[in-house]
């Protein structure tokens, strides 16, 4: 027998919003995609920066979890373009600083060391110094960001976006130390810093030691080439161009190449294309761009004459399942490809020379620092660590949920509490019942295809380094797309006592999501619903209490819900009703739900009203219709 | 009501019948029935029964009379003939339709004021007549769009929804029509699918007048305690009589039924009926005995429901269909040409001329 849903443990509701389930800092996408619909810009963003606090900065360069578990994609293919959006918040906000927490003048005493202005660093700054801590970064390059600057390009993050969210940061009054590399670890604890927060981020590119490769100049490291790019010590390169690798990072240099001169510029990849690494869109983006990806060559030597790299051969591999799942490669040719630069983009890894290894840090068989999943805090007591310096390299979202994690910790830590003890998640569930027939969200399903973002003219766009391809979506684009989201945070929420069984939900359900039957083995009452389930468990089921009239069970198969409403529209008793979960999430020094002092504004902003006092912005009379 | 239409996107597994139609090809427009009503249960089952028997849409005529369930057939077979007659008298209506084309598929919903009170000579003679046809009475035992008043099917002592007793007695349209010679006389329940949807299946497989009476709860005027149209007395009060399970030409009856338990009547397209967990002195074929059977549960204060009696018509002779019955021609009259239907004002007159 499947026992009754418990509704009251966030799990169960954040489990059915698949975007924030999938988002590793659980931002509350549906809600801040509805400001969007309502044009209220500002709202959205600040909503979004409670939990992910580069809106901006993500809204163009995040490896968006929360697009390929979009129910969307499973109803018609294509997620609803969740990052996009993001970036339309952030383009059309006004000013937000008036927002952001009060720093108090007084301060707690504690003092805190950062290592590396990455994402993860940032982030615990940004969440201690409203606390009253003194935040101390220490940055080895003269410019803070991390590898938000040095290896994204500026064709798709514009230096202006970054700088802006950076400073939001800084601005709180965090001591920025640049052009401070921090050599050890041991010296830097003897100084008087109550924690010590390691984001030294996955700074080494791999090295590929193949004949010739130390004989050239013209052979380069992807993440240092681009950052010498970034800084302006490299500004052109060769007509031919080779790029080893086919992850993001290679797409981040061919692209560049092309903007740097080059004209013939390939991507050498070892396997075939569901392989790669890249995410989908930048492999799209760079095809767009005219590289060409040429697969099943593994690469063998540099072909080099008077100092200078040729050429390089290649072994032309196919690949066939081996042991234990893994793919063997077969040599059955060799290939030679001219060029005259080759950029090495296969992978990257920390690099810990300044930690002592006598100072108490475990380090695990891959010489990675042993680090708590929970705590984010290593086997010396007091020194933390987050982001990719922590696990690997891993995208700027989980960078930034590092950040928060690790906050907590550290707050917890010098307010003496047990680390272990983490802040629950709490969860508010209110009825969006407006009316008869009527709900505070867009109920209805829009069956419009996914809007495609609109590129900067081919040649246009070569002239410079600094042209942002992607031109973002514009008010037309915005509202079609915020149609497509299907509100999974409005929940069908079900209460059994009031159900008179009459079935009405169960025949309007566009989805056949709806089962009355009499309870039974889980793999008996599973192949007795309406429709078949095609993803459970990962999509789970909701099992009511008992029946009042013949003590059967409700069951919904929340996989395919398109959140419509109908049920609840139907139903004779409001036994069914939808409501909004809104899921609590807690930060350092905050319980779920709280807010620093001083922003009680923003809650007030984002129940009504726009920010600025002002009725809610220019797209909100267009959303009329659309958004209800 | 509700303000948006039912959106057309559907469940990936959802499976198409012979004709490549799925069980959403065979909806209508979106109800405008209150919330909960079991009228829009039945509609479902209707859907199901349509799109199980693989019925063609456009092969179907669908009528109706005034009141709630008049407005039903709208909401099923967007794609079918309908007509949407006056009060009471869609047995008319179905009758000319089915003697103009007796290839079409006839399904009639009434209720229990439109066949009950205004329409009660017109349901006791389309009775009489076997015209080939499903009849369904949705069956609530109130006057539902006129806010409530008792309807002829309300039972004695049943209260109204402020409280006034009912006096009168109620016309039971299934003892009715099982005197009045029906072929095929069913019970059933719009909160029962796994039931209604085999007999309305059944029902338009049989040749002759098929009746099926659904309770069908109103939420609005008669879902409260006292009532006896209510989804909480219906349960507390159900008796599945007779199980009965359609079973298409081709298909074996099902071996997990025990063999002593089924009875089977074959009909006349080759299907079969196969009862069930029938009580054994029960025959679903004997009329009387049927009847004393239903009385003798009404007594005891329970709904009797299920395929209650069957006698499938023969295709000639006195208990044959309105087809028979009229000794008309194979071939639907719809299908030859208006000269050979009328033979004009000169044959007429040479005809009269013979009885003058």
């Amino acid at each position: 027998m499947l026992k009754p849903t418990d509704t009251r443990n966030p799990d169960h509701y954040h489990r059915v919003v698949d975007c924030q389930w999938g988002c590793p800092a659980h931002t509350d996408i549906p809600e801040y995609i509805r400001l969007i619909a309502n044009g209220q810009y500002t709202e959205s963003y600040l909503l979004n920066r409670k939990s992910n606090i580069f809106p901006g900065i993500l809204g163009r360069t995040c490896d968006r979890p929360c697009e390929p578990v979009c129910r969307r994609v499973r109803l018609d293919g294509e997620p609803v373009a969740i990052c996009r959006l993001k970036r339309v918040a952030s383009d059309l906000r006004d000013d937000i600083t008036g927002f952001l927490p009060t720093i108090p003048e007084e301060k707690n005493g504690k003092r805190i060391a950062c290592i590396g202005a990455g994402c993860a660093s940032l982030t615990v700054a940004n969440d201690l110094m409203p606390l009253g801590y003194e935040v101390t970064i220490f940055e080895k390059l003269a410019r803070p960001g991390g590898l938000m600057w040095t290896n994204i390009p500026e064709f798709r993050l514009p230096a202006k976006v970054l700088w802006e969210e950076i400073d939001y940061i800084l601005d709180m009054g965090v001591d920025l130390r640049l052009n401070s590399s921090i050599d050890s670890l041991a010296a830097l604890l003897e100084e008087d810093y109550d924690a010590v927060f390691i984001g030294s981020g996955a700074p080494k590119g791999k090295e590929l030691n193949l004949p010739g490769r130390w004989d050239s100049e013209q052979i380069h490291i992807g993440i240092e080439w681009l950052e010498s790019v970034r800084f302006g010590h490299i500004d052109s390169c060769g007509d031919r161009v080779l790029v080893i690798g086919v992850g993001n990072t290679a797409m981040d240099c061919c692209r560049t190449a092309q903007r740097l001169g080059a004209s013939d510029v390939k991507v050498m990849a070892r396997k075939t294309k569901p392989y790669f690494k890249a995410s989908p869109w930048e492999l799209e983006d760079a095809i767009e761009e005219q590289v060409e990806i040429l697969e099943n060559h593994s690469p063998s030597r540099f072909i080099i004459e008077d100092g200078k790299v040729v050429a390089m051969e290649f072994d032309l591999v196919t690949w066939t399942p081996g042991e234990n799942g893994r793919l063997k490669a077969e040599v059955h040719d060799s290939k030679i490809i001219e060029c005259d630069e080759v950029i090495l983009a296969i992978g990257q890894d920390t690099a810990f020379p300044w930690i002592e290894r006598d100072i108490g840090i475990d380090f695990n068989k891959w010489d990675m620092p042993i680090v708590d999943k929970t705590t984010f805090m290593t086997s010396v007591p007091g020194v933390f660590m987050g982001g990719d310096a922590a696990w690997g390299p891993e995208n700027i979202i989980w960078g930034v949920e590092h950040g928060h994690q690790a906050a907590i910790s550290i707050h917890a830590w010098c307010e003496g509490r047990p680390l272990t003890d983490r802040p629950p998640e709490g969860m508010n569930l209110i009825s969006q019942k407006m009316g008869l027939h009527e709900w505070s969200y867009s109920n209805d399903y829009d069956e419009a295809e996914r809007v495609k973002m609109r590129h900067v003219d081919l040649q246009e766009r070569f002239k410079r380094l600094d042209i942002e391809v992607e031109e973002g979506f514009d008010i037309e684009q915005t509202l079609t797309e915020v149609e497509r989201c299907l509100n999974c945070d409005i929940q069908t929420h079900f209460e059994a006592d009031l159900c008179i069984e009459c079935d009405a939900c169960i025949d309007i359900c566009p989805l056949d999501c709806l089962t009355i039957t009499h309870n039974g083995p889980e793999e008996d009452l599973t192949q007795r619903l309406t429709a078949p389930l095609l993803n459970y468990p990962e999509e789970p089921l909701f099992i009511s209490e008992d029946l009042p009239q013949t003590g059967r069970i409700m069951v919904k198969d929340e996989d395919l819900c398109i959140h419509c409403g109908l049920c609840a529209e139907r139903c004779p008793t409001a036994a069914w009703d939808m409501r909004k979960s809104d899921l609590l999430v807690p930060y350092a020094g905050l319980e779920a739900g709280e807010m620093h002092p001083g922003m009680s504004i923003m809650n007030l902003a984002l129940n009504g009203g726009s920010a600025d006092g002002e009725p809610a912005g220019p797209g909100a009379a267009l959303t009329g219709a659309g958004a209800g | 009501m509700s303000y948006i239409k039912k959106p057309r996107v559907h469940h990936p597994g959802l499976t198409r019948n012979r004709l490549g139609l799925t069980r959403r090809d065979y909806e209508g427009t979106m109800s405008t029935l209150c919330a909960g009503c079991g009228h829009d249960s039945i509609t479902a089952a209707i859907i199901e029964a349509f799109w199980e028997l693989e019925i063609a849409p456009h092969e179907v005529a669908k009528t109706s009379g005034i009141g709630c369930s008049g407005k039903t057939p709208t909401y099923f077979l967007k794609e079918a003939h309908g007509f949407n007659g006056v009060h009471g008298r869609m047995p008319s209506i179905t009758t000319g339709a089915h003697a103009a084309n007796r290839e079409l598929v006839c399904i009639g919903v009434s209720g229990d004021g439109d066949s009950l009170s205004i329409g009660m000579g017109q349901f006791a003679h389309v009775v009489r007549r076997n015209v080939d046809m499903l009849y369904i009475i949705e069956n609530n035992g109130v006057y539902g769009l006129t806010k409530g008043q008792f309807s002829a099917s309300a039972d004695v002592g049943s209260t109204a929804k402020r409280g006034q007793v009912n006096r009168e007695h109620p016309i039971d349209s299934v003892l009715l029509s099982l005197n009045l010679g029906a072929g095929f006389v069913a019970r059933s329940f719009s909160g029962d699918k796994e039931q209604l949807v085999p007999i309305l299946k059944a029902g338009l497989r049989h040749r002759g007048f098929a009746l099926i009476d659904v309770i069908s709860p109103c939420v609005t005027f008669n879902d409260h305690r006292g009532s006896t149209k209510s989804y909480q007395y219906t349960r507390d009060n159900y008796n599945q009589l007779v199980y009965a399970d359609f079973v298409p030409p081709a298909e074996e009856i099902a071996a997990s039924f025990e063999a002593g338990d089924v009875r089977s009547v074959q009909m006349h397209d080759g299907s079969r009926i196969a009862f069930r967990k029938v009580p054994d002195d029960y025959d679903p074929t004997d009329r009387d005995q049927v009847y004393g059977y239903i009385r003798e549960r009404q007594r005891a204060g329970e709904v009797a429901t299920g395929l209650l009696y069957v006698e499938e018509a023969p295709q000639e002779g006195e208990h044959s269909d309105f087809h028979g019955l009229q000794a008309t021609v194979d071939e639907p009259l719809s299908s030859y040409p208006f000269e050979d239907l009328c033979p004009g004002a000169d044959t007429l007159e040479r005809l009269q001329e013979r009885f003058r």
